[in-house]
C-alpha cells in the first residue's frame, strides 16, 4: 500500500471503495487486486516505474505524478467521497435498433484528470462521447455531471460547463476567425448578445495565446484543416469550459499539428485545472497525454487504468488484434507502442 | 458590425424610398416625379395634422373634461393624381414591399436552419399548398362566397398551413426530425400538391386562366386591406427570426456543434420553419407564388455583407422589398395596359442572375482546387 500510496492517482483508483465508478471488468483496479495479477498492474503504476517516470520526463512535470502540484486539486485526503468527481457514467447502454453499441459502461473521471478513451472503430467510442456530452439524450443508465444528472442542466448551463472538439470541427464557412472564436461565448449571452464578463478580453488574449491574432480577420474556408482545428480549439477555450470533451481531435492534423494541439490543451489543463476526456486513435499519444485510459471494444469496458496498466502487449493484441513492441519513452518512461510491420500470416 | 448594417442599410432604406417614389410616377398615367412628391407630402403632412390633433384635443378632453369644439375642415376632393398614387399604386407598392421582405426573411431562414443554399421558402411545400387552396376556390366558382374579396386568400393560407402540417408530421420521428428528411418531405408534399392543382386546372377549362393567372403571382388590384393582413404576420414573423439571429449563426458550424454551444437545436428548427413557412403563407396568400425571391435575395446579401445573420436578416428583408417592387413595377408598365404576372417578372430577373451567381462560384470553386 505504501509503493501506491506514493503515486497519487493511480494509487487512489486503486484504494476507491467504489470499483464500479473504475470499470466493472478492470483488473487491478478493485480492492482484491492486492494479491492476484492486480498486484502486477497495481504495484507498477504505483510504483517506481511510474513516479519518476511521470515527473522526470514531461518538461512540465505535469502526469500521473506532476498532478499533485497542481493548482485546485488535492492529491491525497478524503477522496473516498466523490466530490472530485466531475463526470461519472453508471451502468450506461444503449441500443441503436437492433445493435446494442453500449454495454454498461461505468466511468467516473476526476477534476483535472486527462482521461482517454481508446479502442478500435466500431466500439462505441463516438457514441460514449455523444451520450457523455449530452448531445444524445435516449440511453439507459445514469450521467451525472458534478453529482447531478445531465438532463437537469439547461442547454446553456451545459454548455457553460462542457466543450466538445470534434474531429472536423469547423466547416468552410465564411466567418472570420475573431468571428467564430466569439461564437463560443453564446452559453453565456443573453437573447440581445449581452453578456456580463468582458468577452473582448478573453477573445484576444485566446487568440494571443494560440498564434491566432494575425488570422484574426481571415475567413476560415481560407485556412488549412490543421489551423481551422485551432481555431475550433480557441472557440472552445471560449467557453471557458470545465470540461473539454475530444472526439478524434487530432486525426486529421499532421504531426506538428497533433503535438501543437496536444500540448496547448495540457497547458491549459495545468494551468486552470481543466478536466480532459479524450477519444483518441492514436495509442501512443493516448499514452503520453492521459493520466488514464480506458479501453472499449463492443461497447464493453475491457479495461481501465493508467496508461502502464493499460498499454500491455496482451491486451492491445485481445482487442486490436496485433503483435505490438511495447517500449518505455525514453524520456519519460511511458509506454510506447511499435509496430512490428512484419507481413500478415 | 453595426457598422456594416448601418452602412448597407442606410443605403437600403435611401434605395427604398427613392424607388418608392419612382414606381409611383411610373404607369399608364406618367405622373411627373415632382407632383407623386408633393402628394406624398400633403398626404403625410394631413395625417400628421390630423393625428396631432386627435391627440391633443383628447388629453384636453381629459383634463378639463370639456369637449373640444374644432371649427369643421372643408374636406379638399383629392385630385385624379392623388386618387391614382394613394388608392391604386401606393397600396401597391407597399405590399409590394412588404411580400418582398416576408419572402426573403423567411427564404433566408430556411437556408440558414437547412444550411441548404437551395433552400427557399416553398422548399418545405407551401406554394403548391397555397395554390390548391386558391385552385379549388376558383374553379368551383366559390370564390366570393362568405367572405367576398378574402375567400381565395384565406383558403390559400388554410392550405398553406396544412401542407406544413403534412410535412412535419412526415418527418418527425419521436419528436426529432433530421433535416434531409424535412426537405424531402417538402419535395412531396410540393408534388402532391402541385399534382391535384393542374388537375383542377385540367378539369376546368373555363377557369383556367383565373387559376394559372393566380398561382403565376400579381398584386393587380390589391388595395390597402391586403397590407393590413400581411402587415401583422411580417411583424411577429420578422421580430421571431430576428431574435433567432445568433441561432442562425451558430447553426453554420452544424447542427452538433451548435447543440454544444447551447442552442436547442430541434426547437430553433421547428420555429424558424413555422415561422418560415407562416410569412410565406401569408405572402402566397395575397399575391400568388412568387418564385425567386426568397432564394435569391439572402444569396445577393450573403456576396454582399457575408454569412453573419444579423445583417443578413434585416437587409434581406429590405433589399428583397426592394427587388419585388421593382418587378412589379416593370410587370405593371413594360407592356401597358397588359400586365404582366409577378412571378414571371422575379423568375426573368432572378434566374440569370442566379446563373451568374452559379458561374463565379464555379469558378472560385475551380480556383481553390487548383
Amino acid at each position: 500500500m505504501d509503493e501506491r500510496s506514493r503515486n497519487g492517482l493511480g494509487a487512489k483508483l486503486i484504494r476507491e471503495k467504489d470499483a464500479s465508478a473504475i470499470g466493472g471488468d478492470t483488473r487491478g483496479a478493485d480492492g482484491e487486486g492486492a494479491g492476484g495479477p492486480g498486484a502486477r498492474t497495481g504495484a507498477n503504476g504505483g510504483g517506481a516505474e511510474a513516479g519518476p517516470g511521470a515527473s522526470a520526463g514531461l518538461d512540465e512535470g505535469v502526469g500521473i505524478g506532476g498532478r499533485d502540484t497542481r493548482a485546485g486539486v488535492e492529491p491525497d485526503g478524503d477522496d473516498s467521497s466523490s466530490s472530485h468527481l466531475i463526470l461519472e457514467a453508471i451502468g450506461v447502454s444503449k441500443t441503436l435498433g437492433s445493435k446494442q453499441v453500449l454495454k454498461d459502461i461505468h466511468l467516473a473521471i476526476r477534476q483535472g484528470e486527462c482521461f482517454g478513451i481508446i479502442g478500435p472503430n466500431g466500439s462505441g467510442k463516438s457514441t460514449l462521447v455523444k451520450l457523455l456530452s449530452g448531445a444524445d439524450g435516449s440511453y439507459d443508465g445514469k450521467i451525472t455531471y458534478r453529482q447531478q444528472a445531465l438532463t437537469i442542466y439547461t442547454r446553456k448551463q451545459l454548455a457553460r460547463q462542457i466543450a466538445v472538439l470534434q474531429q472536423e470541427a469547423l466547416p468552410p464557412i465564411g466567418f472570420s476567425v475573431q468571428e467564430v472564436v466569439e461564437m463560443g461565448r453564446y452559453p453565456y449571452q443573453n437573447w440581445l448578445g449581452e453578456e456580463k464578463e468582458d468577452s473582448e478580453a478573453i477573445i484576444d488574449g485566446i487568440l494571443t495565446e494560440l498564434d491566432l491574432k494575425p488570422f484574426a480577420e481571415r475567413s476560415i474556408d481560407a485556412l488549412s484543416g490543421g489551423e481551422r482545428q485551432r481555431v475550433a480549439l480557441a472557440k472552445t477555450a471560449a467557453q471557458q469550459p470545465e470540461l473539454l470533451m475530444l472526439d478524434e481531435p487530432t486525426t486529421y492534423l499532421d504531426i506538428g499539428y497533433q503535438q501543437q494541439m496536444m500540448d496547448y490543451i495540457r497547458l491549459w489543463q495545468r494551468r486552470e485545472g481543466l478536466t480532459v476526456l479524450a477519444v483518441l486513435h492514436d495509442l501512443n499519444l493516448a499514452a503520453l497525454y492521459c493520466d488514464r485510459i480506458m479501453v472499449l471494444q463492443d461497447g464493453r469496458v475491457i479495461e481501465t487504468g493508467t496508461p502502464e496498466q493499460v498499454i500491455r502487449a496482451d491486451l492491445l493484441e485481445h482487442v486490436y488484434g496485433i503483435r505490438p513492441v511495447i517500449v518505455r519513452h525514453p524520456e519519460n518512461g511511458v509506454p510506447q507502442i511499435l509496430l512490428r510491420g512484419g507481413s500478415i500470416g | 458590425m453595426k457598422k456594416r448594417l448601418f452602412i448597407w442599410g442606410g443605403a437600403g432604406i435611401l434605395l427604398l424610398l427613392l424607388s418608392i417614389i419612382v414606381s409611383l410616377s411610373m404607369g399608364s398615367a406618367h405622373i411627373p416625379i415632382g407632383e407623386v412628391w408633393s402628394i406624398i407630402w400633403r398626404q403625410f403632412s394631413m395625417s400628421i395634422t390630423q393625428l396631432w390633433q386627435d391627440i391633443w384635443s383628447f388629453l384636453v378632453q381629459t383634463v378639463t373634461g370639456d369637449p373640444v369644439v374644432r371649427e369643421a375642415i372643408m374636406p379638399v376632393p383629392p385630385t385624379p393624381y392623388e386618387q391614382i398614387v394613394m388608392q391604386v399604386r401606393f397600396p401597391r407598392v407597399v405590399l409590394a414591399i412588404l411580400v418582398g421582405a416576408a419572402l426573403s426573411i423567411a427564404g433566408a431562414g430556411f437556408q440558414g436552419v437547412l444550411r441548404n443554399p437551395l433552400a427557399d421558402p416553398y422548399t418545405l411545400g407551401v406554394a403548391s399548398g397555397a395554390s390548391l387552396g386558391a385552385a379549388f376556390m376558383i374553379s368551383s366558382g366559390l370564390q366570393y362566397v362568405l367572405f367576398g374579396n378574402w375567400t381565395v386568400p384565406l383558403a390559400a393560407f388554410v392550405t398553406g398551413l396544412i401542407s406544413l402540417v403534412i410535412v412535419i408530421r412526415l418527418a418527425s420521428i419521436n419528436g426529432k426530425f433530421r433535416t434531409e428528411t424535412m426537405i424531402l418531405a417538402g419535395v412531396v408534399v410540393q408534388a402532391f400538391f402541385g399534382a391535384i392543382v393542374s388537375l383542377i386546372i385540367s378539369l376546368s377549362d373555363t377557369v383556367m386562366n383565373g387559376i394559372i393567372f393566380w398561382t403565376m403571382g400579381s398584386l393587380q388590384l390589391r388595395g390597402w386591406p391586403y397590407i393590413l393582413v400581411l402587415a401583422p404576420y411580417l411583424l411577429l414573423g420578422g421580430i421571431v427570426l430576428f431574435s433567432l439571429t445568433r441561432s442562425l449563426n451558430l447553426f453554420a458550424l452544424g447542427e452538433r456543434q451548435a447543440s454544444h454551444l447551447g442552442v436547442h437545436v430541434e426547437r430553433t428548427k421547428m420555429i424558424v420553419l413555422v415561422t418560415g413557412t407562416l410569412l410565406s403563407a401569408a405572402a402566397v396568400s395575397v399575391a400568388g407564388t412568387i418564385g425567386f425571391v426568397g432564394l435569391v435575395t439572402p444569396h445577393l446579401m450573403r456576396l454582399l455583407v457575408g454569412s453573419d445573420y444579423r445583417l443578413l436578416l434585416p437587409l434581406s428583408a429590405i433589399y428583397g422589398g426592394i427587388y419585388v417592387l421593382w418587378a412589379d413595377t416593370i410587370a405593371r408598365t413594360l407592356l401597358s395596359p397588359i400586365e404582366l404576372p409577378l412571378g414571371v417578372v422575379t423568375a426573368f430577373i432572378g434566374a440569370p442572375f442566379f446563373a451568374w451567381l452559379l458561374v463565379r462560384h464555379k469558378r472560385k470553386g475551380a480556383a481553390q482546387d487548383g
